[in-house]
């Protein structure tokens, strides 16, 4: 090992900035003659929208201009990035998307009309002036209902509110129906998987800036992956060229998979500030964010499990209705289905899977992917019927796991994919072991005693990551390549600097990537800077998100740098007087096998720029490589999570006391950034499970739409955790090995913690077997009066 | 926020003034619930009057029977302030340290939020609050959800509490705001109890008189056994009404045991 390269605790370079205030947001851009942006939003969430009056907004002090869908009548609405065929072979159903309001207002937030104005408070004063004319329908908001004959409909154009009914795989259904048949036992479980609001500490900014002398646009806007903003906004919405549009998206404080999409604002000020030919800038308000920011999750699902007279599992189905509120945001249908149904074997070698998927409209905010993205949807159906499994049977939870683990790798799940390599049984054992199971019963004890009631909650984990080949995606109904790219230039000096399209909003990339190409070359890691999140800078990228960046990104990066390597011993052979073939790289010096002839990396790279003594009839000057990896499989990160609680049987309040976590995400490049992102992980678990929730009521009002009621996980609302990376089977078909670890947190540790309270309530004499997210005191204590 | 004139006099007298010259002008104390709900346009004042340069509102004095704190008086300084324990406690529990370090008891009793801590303290030992016009007695001040029996124009300036044989305070955390879900108040002095609940009923701040003559008989926690406050408990998101009125219970309980 190189000396802080793979596998070293590099301390975060980024945190400098952002731990002093010198972070570059956007919203702490202001352009020169910039002018500001209040979006006019529906206080309704279903009406016929007959008129807009801006007579009297026109008017009011420092007004520049006011804008409403009729200004867009010309332009493309917000396009959906994947299209599902449902179980009947036809293409989903595609609602227009308009950049402002149309005919009708759908949700509660749906902007009608937008004021740009001299000063942010001038453009609200105007915005609050605008009187839209708005008959109120009744609006759709329970999924069921949604699908019910004679609902209303979100959208007058569709046939109904459902966008697809997906099956998967449609084949097996017959045999699965037939498994179920012959089950000794059958496990039947109803739940929840509620809903989320993303709420990044940074809230959603866009500036669009028009150059009218050379008639290029650029958007900068607070997003996971600039590029395919640049994509969508660029040729779906605006038509702008990519030459004449420029993405750049610079420090950004969280997304949690909320600032993937494209989103109407970003459309706005980019067409706004041309029309004015004036910088526009945007910023939300967090209470904007609650009605304006994709949601997440939102799944009701039935999930049966079927076991044989020895309690293997013979197989599993399930019916879901998916919410995808009023809009199709950018990824929406992809995450019920092909991030969700192909997961659902777990860890388990069941093997006959059927997985129904409706996906509904409803009039609410569009859902999209949030941190794990139908992964913790699929993990927490699974892990909570195989404990609801194990309670009918009277068998212990980890012992009906253990027996059906997946064992023998490579595997080839009923739903689709194949599982390179894991080691369930390593990662149960270490998990035994970190989380103490054997002192469990003591310390059960120990809470009694104070009157709480202890329960452990234990559950596996299996995610896919590094989406994915994109062949495969794109048979899949993917609108876009899932590949990565990476430019690597070497300086005369010997320092680098590495282009990525993967962008950094809390992952510490500009930290554990250099360490990758430290490690190749054998020389520091702070000789190697990263650029991303400017689509002038950096070659195209496919963006942060699904765990990707290192197991793609990363990827991209290695073969950029091989390629570097590779000339550069050329360039040492040349100066060496060797033969190319006998030059070895090592701790930053290139040598000669069996000679003392050696050559320093920096004497190289200077070469390469001052070609004095150089092959210039072979090779070309310079030393910059650019690489594009697109992965052959996912990444199949897996693990086993433990969660120990204490309920306050008086008032329902649980408390997280223990938590540990044993992961398998093949080989760590800076296990310290690992444990930070299974940390922050975990604590968005926990805050699913107890504390989260968006609550809309029968007319389509969001109940919790600020922190005084939406519930966010805090400091002392989460225990000290124990967490261990040492199992490690590393991903066969990437070059570094790795596999992902953003998303395992929030993956595997809401079923954990439930599982745990059920086992709590248990023990405290109740025959409860499932109580819905979030487990609030309210809810606990409800539960524990039936 | 919309446009609005901030005011700062030194003088009581002249915020008293500044109130009855201008037309929808309000007092600004700690700003931690208006600032707020300026931010949302939820309020529109022409003139906010800053009470914040007004040292005769702030500090905190005792005698041998009662303590008096400054309506100007941060949490922050209540909460390190140990005259009566309970009452540091409860200042201590308030939000988060910034909001100690600006919200001030004027602004909590004046805003009387029906999830606030302060009104069950008053309550709950029997304050008196002191205006700018006069004495109301805590059992006469609070008037309801957000109401009380101040005047437009009136600025509260400080509060007197008598100093209790023994008090607590127990708060059940609403998850989200951890404001009060449920928050009760118990005293005792001589042989008179006193029960406050804040956060449950629809009415607001209330003495539970059941809990009170069975605490008077028995001042123990299993007095309380069985009893559940009457009248209408609030419903929401974060508890029904049945499930406030159990913890009404429970807090008052855990309140004695604490006493
Ligand atoms: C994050 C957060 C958490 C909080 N948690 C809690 C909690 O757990 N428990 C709790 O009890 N409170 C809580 N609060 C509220 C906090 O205690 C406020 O400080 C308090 O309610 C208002 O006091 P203020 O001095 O900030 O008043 P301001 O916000 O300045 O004013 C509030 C109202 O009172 C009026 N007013 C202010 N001072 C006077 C006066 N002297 N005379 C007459 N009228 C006056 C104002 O005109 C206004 O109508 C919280 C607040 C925040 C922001």
């Amino acid at each position: 090992m190189a000396d802080g390269g793979i596998g070293a605790p590099n301390k975060r370079r980024e945190d400098i900035r952002f731990l002093t205030g010198k972070g570059n947001y956007t919203d702490d851009m202001n352009k020169r003659g910039q002018a500001y942006v209040a979006f006019a939003r529906s206080q309704v969430a279903h009406g016929t929208l007959k008129g807009v009056d801006t007579s009297a907004a026109q008017e009011m002090p420092g007004v520049v201009r006011v804008f409403t869908g009729a200004d867009f009548a010309e332009v493309g609405g917000i396009p959906c990035g994947w299209q599902i065929t449902d179980k009947h072979g036809e293409v989903m159903q595609e609602p227009a998307h308009p950049v402002l309001a149309q005919g009708k207002v759908r949700h509660v937030g749906d902007a009608f009309a937008a004021v740009v104005a001299e000063t942010a408070e001038q453009a609200r004063d105007a915005a609050e002036a605008i009187e839209a004319d708005i008959d109120e329908l009744p609006a759709v908001v329970d999924m069921k209902a949604a699908l019910a004959d004679g609902a209303p409909k979100v959208h007058d154009d569709l046939t109904s509110n459902l966008c697809y009914d997906w099956g998967f795989v449609e084949e097996n259904k017959g045999a699965v129906e037939e498994a179920f048949k012959n089950a000794a036992h059958v496990t039947t479980l109803d739940l929840v998987n509620n809903r989320l609001v993303a709420n990044p500490m940074e809230p959603r900014v866009a500036i669009g800036d028009y150059d009218s002398s050379s008639g290029d646009s650029t958007l900068f806007t607070t997003s996971q992956n600039p590029h395919v903003i640049r994509l969508l906004m660029g040729a779906f919405v605006l038509g702008i060229p990519e030459h004449k549009l420029r993405v750049v998206a610079p420090d950004v404080g969280g997304g949690f998979g909320s600032k993937i999409f494209h989103y109407a604002e970003e459309a706005f000020c980019t067409f706004a500030a041309k029309a004015i030919d004036r910088p526009v800038k945007w910023t939300s308000s967090r209470s904007e964010a609650f009605i304006t920011d994709a949601h997440g999750r939102d799944h009701v699902t039935t999930i049966q499990l079927a076991l044989d007279k020895d309690n293997n599992f013979t197989a599993l189905r399930t019916d879901t209705h998916a919410n995808m509120g009023a809009y199709l945001s950018t990824f929406a249908p992809s995450v019920p289905t092909w991030l969700h149904g192909t997961l659902m074997a777990g860890n388990y070698k069941t093997p006959l899977i059927y997985v129904n998927v409706k996906a509904v409209f409803t009039n609410t905010v569009p859902v999209d992917a949030y941190r794990g993205a139908g992964r913790p949807e699929a993990t927490y159906q699974l892990e909570r019927v195989i404990s609801k499994a194990a309670l009918e049977l009277g068998v212990d939870p980890i012992a009906l796991r253990r027996q059906n683990f997946i064992t023998e790798f490579p595997y080839a799940t009923p739903v689709a994919v194949e599982y390179d390599t894991g080691d369930y049984v390593a990662t149960m054992d270490k998990l035994e072991e970190i989380a103490d199971l054997a002192g469990f019963e003591k310390r059960a004890a120990a809470s009694k005693a104070k009157g709480k009631l202890r329960g452990l909650g234990v559950n596996c984990y299996i995610e896919a990551c590094g989406i994915a080949p994109s062949n495969l995606v794109g048979q899949l109904g993917a609108r876009a390549g899932l590949y990565e790219s990476a430019t690597v230039r070497v300086n005369a000096t010997g320092g680098l600097v590495v282009m990525t399209g993967s962008h950094s909003h809390g992952q510490g990339h500009e930290t554990a990537f250099p360490q990758v190409i430290a490690e190749m070359i054998g020389i520091d890691p702070s000789m190697v800077e990263i650029v991303h999140g400017d689509t002038a800078n950096t070659p195209m990228g496919m963006g942060t998100y699904g765990s990707r960046s290192l197991a793609v990104g990363g990827s991209a990066m290695f073969k950029a740098t091989e390629k570097i390597i590779a000339k550069a011993k050329k360039i040492a052979a040349h100066l060496m007087e060797a033969a190319e073939g006998d030059v070895e790289l090592a701790n930053g010096e290139f040598s000669v096998a069996g000679t003392d002839k050696s050559v320093a990396w920096g004497d190289v790279t200077l070469a390469a720029y001052v070609p004095h003594n150089y092959p210039l009839e072979d090779i070309e000057p310079g030393l910059e490589e650019t690489a594009f990896y697109d992965p052959a499989n996912f990444t199949y990160p897996s693990g086993a999570y433990a969660c120990e609680v204490e309920v306050d049987p008086d008032t329902g309040k649980v408390t997280i006391e223990a938590f540990a976590a044993a992961d398998d995400f093949g080989n760590i490049v800076n296990p310290m950034i690992v444990d930070g992102q299974v940390h922050g992980g975990i604590g968005q678990g926990i805050g699913q499970a107890l504390l989260e929730g968006a609550v809309y009521d029968e007319d389509g009002q969001l109940l919790n739409g600020s922190f005084m009621d939406y519930a966010m996980p805090r400091a002392d609302d989460l225990p000290f955790y124990t967490v261990d990376h040492s199992c490690q089977t590393p991903c066969t078909h990437n070059p570094l090995g790795v596999k992902g670890c953003g998303e395992a947190g929030a993956i595997g540790s809401p079923p954990a913690v439930v599982n745990a309270v059920v086992d709590a309530l248990r023990r405290g004499g109740s025959d409860i077997t499932h109580i819905d997210m979030p487990l609030t005191p309210s809810r606990v204590w409800a539960a524990m009066q039936k | 926020m919309y446009e609005f004139d901030i005011k700062s006099p030194s003088k009581l007298g002249k915020a008293v003034r500044m109130l009855r010259k201008h037309e929808d002008a309000q007092v600004l104390g700690g700003g931690q619930t208006l600032i707020p709900t300026l931010k949302q346009r939820l309020a529109a004042p022409s003139v906010l009057v800053s009470l914040a340069k007004i040292d005769k509102l702030k500090g905190i004095s005792s005698d041998s029977g009662t303590v008096t704190v400054g309506a100007g008086t941060c949490h922050a300084d209540v909460a390190a302030d140990d005259t009566i324990s309970a009452l540091s406690a409860l200042a201590g529990g308030i939000g988060d340290p910034a909001v100690r370090n600006r919200g001030t008891i004027g602004g909590s009793l004046a805003n009387n939020d029906p999830s606030a801590c302060y009104p069950a303290a008053a309550l709950g030992l029997g304050a008196t609050i002191v205006t700018s016009a006069r004495d109301i007695a805590a059992d006469d001040y609070f008037q309801g959800l957000f109401e009380t029996a101040l005047d437009e124009t009136e600025i509260i300036t400080s509060v007197t509490f008598p100093i209790p044989d023994a008090a607590a305070y127990v708060k059940f955390d609403q998850p989200a705001s951890r404001f009060a879900l449920v928050g009760v108040f118990v005293s005792r002095k001589g042989s008179d109890v006193r029960v406050a609940v804040t956060g449950a009923s629809e009415d607001g701040v209330f003495r539970w008189a059941g809990a009170e003559e069975a605490l008077s008989a028995n001042f123990a926690p299993e007095a309380l056994d069985g009893l559940t406050p009457s009248g209408d408990m609030i419903g929401d998101i974060h508890g029904s009404p049945e499930y406030r009125a159990h913890l009404v219970g429970v807090m008052a309980k855990r309140a004695v045991a604490a006493c």
